[in-house]
């Protein structure tokens, strides 16, 4: 059996389709898989979000993944998770209060609140962390109504702002967590997933 | 800061082509989806909305092909509506690569639909389509079947009763304005954006930028553009540049 280089794990049935489009327009032929043997094997692993928090974690250990995607993230093996799938890194979230998340960063992800439109469906700028490898200043898109407030070290956060200042992006090593949608967010958005790939490995 | 307005290029798509009419009848031969998508993008759409116009289950799967082209090419949101009737509608337009589902006819028929469609794909997943034709002042009635049909249903009840089922977003066309390159209905938008608090994209009538403009001030969180972009009178980057000089704040082309 050859190895799989990269593959997508779906976490629900939401835009996998626009996920694998963007990693084809990079010469990236990304796998659709749940199985924890070809997980395990894999160069890259994405892990795109859909739904609520308590849907990404329920499937996610219904299909047996997830420990090992928290394993596979500390032990800095090349991954990228998009908007809910960030999210599950964190303990918990008020969206669904009795779901556990990875618990890789200790905070609990919160609802916007105030004066503005949620979900947030909306283009914004992202500020770079100082020592961000992947990110670059300018605008991505996101479709959120959670947020992560903050990260602690040796994450490195790259910030927006929407009401409130929120986490756009976390990274640390070979991993990536976006709260943004990079495989939608136009040649910025692209240029941050070539980064990623660029940095972490073979391209095929 | 309030966030960035969005230009959303739409497209009216049967057998394969972009067609555009005045309140859907007469339709005319405006192009091919995929070329026109990647050229909206270019030029600085935000997002593409595509309508499958055709009513057949022939068109229907002509329509997934053409998301499948449209995606190939596109790297910013793909909102596709047109018949979306039950989850195995939206998740098949998924799978061919738009990242959000329009509903509009099936839903009215059956509210609950809205919370089946964002219970199973998310809130940002799930985008109401509207189509409002006036009655008294202040009062608009939501139009099913492409505008055929009466429903007796208020359009800012009903927007506030599909938020609550769980859209995440709610695409209003006027009726009375749709084709006709008269201007948005802003106090459509108007009254509806004050009422709910998910995000609303105007459309139906735009002639100009300063239509987009008095959109985005009436509450619009996104602007929806067709003929007066598949007719070349004018790009995104131009309607842009003029929302930005009256103080607009939008994404940069």
């Amino acid at each position: 059996m050859s190895p799989l280089q990269n593959v997508v794990v779906p976490t629900g049935t939401a835009n996998l389709a626009s996920v694998v489009a963007a990693f084809e327009r990079l010469g990236v032929d990304l796998v659709p898989t749940t199985s924890p043997e070809v997980i395990l094997r894999s160069t890259r692993v994405v892990v795109p979000g859909v739904g609520t928090f308590a849907s990404a974690v329920d499937r996610l250990r219904s299909d047996g993944l997830m420990g090992l995607l928290r394993s596979r993230i500390e032990a800095d093996r090349p991954t990228l998770a998009i908007c809910v799938g960030m999210q599950i890194l964190a303990l918990s979230s008020e969206e669904s209060p009795q779901a556990r998340g990875m618990g890789i960063i200790k905070t609990e992800v919160k609802r916007f609140s105030g004066d503005v439109i949620v979900p947030q469906m909306s283009w914004n700028e992202v500020r770079p962390g100082s020592h961000s490898r992947f990110i670059e200043p300018g605008w991505a898109y996101f479709a959120n109504s959670y947020y992560l407030p903050g990260v602690p070290s040796p994450w490195v956060p790259s910030l927006a702002d929407y009401g409130t200042p929120l986490i756009a992006a976390f990274e640390h090593g070979n991993v990536l967590a976006c709260q943004f949608h990079p495989e939608i967010s136009g040649t910025w958005g692209a240029e941050v997933l070539d980064r990623w790939v660029a940095q972490t490995g073979d391209r095929s | 800061m309030r966030p960035a307005i969005r230009v959303v290029p739409c497209m009216d798509i049967k057998d394969g082509r972009i067609v555009k009419g005045v309140k859907f009848q007469n339709l005319r031969d405006m192009g091919d989806p995929a070329n026109r998508a990647a050229v909206y993008q270019k030029q600085g759409g935000d997002e593409i909305v595509l309508l499958d116009v055709s009513a057949t289950p022939e068109g229907r799967a002509h329509a997934a092909k053409t998301v499948r082209d449209v995606r190939a090419a596109l790297s910013i949101p793909l909102t596709v509506g047109g018949g979306v009737r039950s989850i195995d509608d939206a998740a098949l337009l998924l799978e061919a690569g738009a990242d959000k589902i329009g509903i509009n006819t099936a839903a009215v028929a059956r509210p609950f639909l809205v919370k089946e469609i964002s219970r199973t794909f998310g809130a940002q997943c799930t985008v109401l389509a509207i189509d409002a034709a006036r009655r008294d002042t202040g009062h608009w009635e939501v139009m099913t079947h492409a505008g055929t049909k009466n429903t007796q249903l208020d359009v800012v009840e009903w927007a506030q009763q599909v938020a609550a089922l769980g859209a995440g977003e709610i695409l209003l066309t006027s009726w009375d304005n749709d084709g006709t390159k008269s201007g948005y209905d802003v106090q459509l938008v108007d009254a509806v954006a004050t009422k709910v608090m998910i995000p609303v994209i105007a459309s139906g009538g735009a002639r100009n930028g300063r239509d987009l403009v008095s959109a985005a001030k009436a509450g619009a969180a996104a602007v929806l553009v067709a003929s007066m972009l598949h007719e070349g009178r004018t790009t995104v980057e131009h309607l842009k540049r003029s929302m930005s000089s009256s103080g607009i704040r939008v994404r940069p082309c």
